[in-house]
């Protein structure tokens, strides 16, 4: 089954571009092997690509994403992340700092520190200068429209603000990969959209591979694929 | 910067909680400070009794304690006569008790000895002292305790002195003892033609490696030792010490469980923030340099305010008239220095298991449950 044909946009024709996240006859399962969760998911996504990841609840799309982000481990089957397989002897620091950024269902900022600070996170795990980590933000900030909130606590800032915040937390370093878990899952329909709008337009400009899990069929079509999973697999691509 | 915030709001937010633990390591540096100084500073004034106008304490050699020690008379005659030696002054300890005060230091001592020669005196005449078997003389806290005056009579131990002195001294046990002539004192405590010790003074002190040689060459079983060597090697002060600083580690350690409770319930009630720093990329070094961090601000603020609290106790106690005398406020480099790593230490050590924990959190687990 060749992935790539499923098409939902049109960014990329058929079989274009370098492979940056493959998963190949992965399975995965919790409770010693109680709950299957991935059953031999095959999955690819080409550079710059934005695909959406669809299906009902427990079908594995987050499992997937955190395999990807080196956060757990496949029982079986192979990870690769720019062509690297990600496993114990994978720099998984490298892979979280450095390659991938996750966007989350909740925001998951710490809520006594600032915009900033929160956004300044993972520059201070990658060990990055402040002067270009301040340039950064300050670049991002402005994109995402949050330049007059750096200074306030997260517990100041609305809804869509929090998950602008935690768009521009994931993007900090550059990562060419970003994974969203249900990203805006917990906005109203008018924000959701405005936020996605604007993951959108910066993973364009910035060149990044997006891969979001979704139910939003809406907002999935507006992605170059969008895939559909069911009962760990990915089952069939199907069309917009 | 951030990573500083991290630590310190993470504090801020459970202030109480902090702040307990702040208490617990100050209370612990508080009492180990206190107990320390004043054990210090009685061993220090003991120290001073023997080192009053003398440079070399001579001893019977292997004995626990100078109590129990017997220097003959004719020893102190020969020493006197030494070249190098300038004055020899035998000295010999006794404890006897009286109504309501169980514990007096006796002192016995010739008239030319420094205590009394060298003494500022609140009544009587030091040029009386020794005069009559039965007179005595009071330090100024110990004629206050007898409610003593000067010519009075009092029972002490199973005798009754005639006061014929009050002195006035800086030394807690010389300001609640009893002075007497060294030939009462030797009746007094059975203990005739011998001293506890004989303090030396010499007419150089570049003769003391000789003196305490020719000690050793003619006197098997006794010994001379420097003042400063004394105080090393006392066994009694090396006791009291190693109490007082078992006592205080007793009370740090406390301190430190306090900690690390802290430190458990700050990593268990934030797992899902400490997968969040995971997810952005932070190692388990830099996770647990957080929760060491966090400790360390804990120690470091509850052994400040701790040395505060234990000076300002070693202050009040040492406006107690009861202890006038036995607390000295001098609170040594050493000992500060000591407290404050021992407080960090247990601090840190408090922190051990939490920052294990908190770097066996795996991401994916803390933030499946959305």
């Amino acid at each position: 089954m060749n992935l790539l044909t499923a098409q939902a946009g049109n960014r990329y024709p058929d079989g274009q571009g370098r492979i940056a996240l493959r998963a190949e006859g992965v399975w995965k399962s919790y409770d010693d092997g109680s709950i299957e969760v991935l059953k031999g998911a095959d999955f690819e996504a080409v550079e710059g690509q934005t695909v959406a990841l669809c299906g009902p609840s427990g079908c594995g799309k987050s499992t997937l994403l955190h395999l990807f982000g080196g956060l757990d481990w496949p029982d079986r089957g192979r990870i690769s992340v720019n062509g690297v397989e990600v496993n114990r002897q994978r720099n998984l620091l490298h892979l979280l700092r450095h390659e991938v950024g996750f966007v989350f269902q909740l925001h998951n900022l710490i809520p006594d520190l600032t915009l900033e600070e929160n956004c300044l996170i993972p520059t201070v795990a990658a060990g990055i200068d402040r002067r270009s980590a301040q340039a950064r933000l300050l670049e991002l900030a402005e994109r995402t429209g949050l330049t007059h909130r750096l200074g306030q606590r997260i517990q100041k800032l609305s809804g869509g603000e929090r998950q602008r915040t935690a768009l521009c937390r994931a993007l900090m370093n550059r990562p060419k990969i970003l994974l969203a878990d249900e990203p805006t899952g917990s906005l109203d329909e008018h924000t959701s959209g405005a936020v996605f709008a604007l993951l959108l337009d910066i993973v364009a400009t910035e060149d990044v591979t997006l891969v979001m899990a979704t139910h939003d069929r809406g907002l999935a079509n507006r992605c170059d694929r969008l895939v559909e999973m069911h009962d760990g697999r990915i089952h069939e691509p199907v069309s917009a | 910067m951030i990573f500083l915030k991290l630590i310190v709001t993470n504090l801020r937010r459970h202030r109480i909680r902090s702040f307990i633990s702040v208490a617990g390591i100050a209370f612990s540096v508080a009492a180990m400070l206190t107990v320390v100084t004043i054990l210090q500073g009685a061993i220090g004034m003991f120290s001073g009794i023997l080192s009053n106008d003398s440079e070399i304490i001579v001893f019977e050699r292997n004995v626990s304690d100078l109590f129990f020690s017997n220097v003959p008379a004719a020893a102190v005659a020969e020493i006197a006569n030494w070249p190098m030696v300038s004055h020899a002054d035998p000295v010999l300890f006794g404890v006897v008790s009286s109504a309501d005060h169980p514990i007096i230091t006796c002192f016995g001592v010739t008239a030319a000895d420094a205590r009394i020669r060298k003494a500022s005196w609140i009544a009587g005449d030091k040029l009386s002292f020794a005069q009559h078997s039965d007179d005595v003389v009071l330090g100024e806290r110990a004629a206050e305790f007898l409610g003593a005056k000067l010519g009075d009579h009092v029972p002490i131990g199973h005798g009754v002195f005639h006061v014929i002195g009050i002195l006035k001294t800086a030394n807690g046990f010389e300001d609640g003892g009893v002075f007497m002539p060294l030939g009462s004192a030797q009746g007094f405590f059975h203990k005739e033609g011998a001293s506890s010790v004989i303090t030396i003074k010499l007419r150089s002190k570049d003769d003391a490696a000789l003196f305490k040689s020719m000690v050793k060459a003619k006197f098997a079983n006794l010994i001379g030792l420097e003042d400063a060597e004394f105080t090393r090697s006392y066994s009694q002060f090396k006791i009291l010490k190693a109490t007082a600083w078992a006592v205080g580690g007793c009370g740090l350690a406390l301190g430190g469980l306090g900690v690390a409770n802290t430190m458990i319930m700050s990593v268990f009630t934030r797992i899902r923030e400490i997968a969040i720093l995971r997810v952005c990329g932070f190692s388990n070094s830099q996770i647990a340099t957080m929760i060491f961090g966090e400790s360390a601000v804990v120690s470091l603020l509850g052994a400040v305010l701790g040395l505060l609290t234990g000076t300002c106790l070693l202050f009040a106690l040492k406006q107690v008239p009861a202890l006038h005398g036995y607390v000295d406020v001098t609170i040594q480099p050493a000992v500060m220095l000591i407290v404050i790593v021992l407080a960090l230490t247990t601090g840190i050590a408090g922190a051990l298991y939490p920052a294990a924990y908190a770097m066996r959190v795996r991401a994916v687990e803390a933030l499946r449950f959305e």
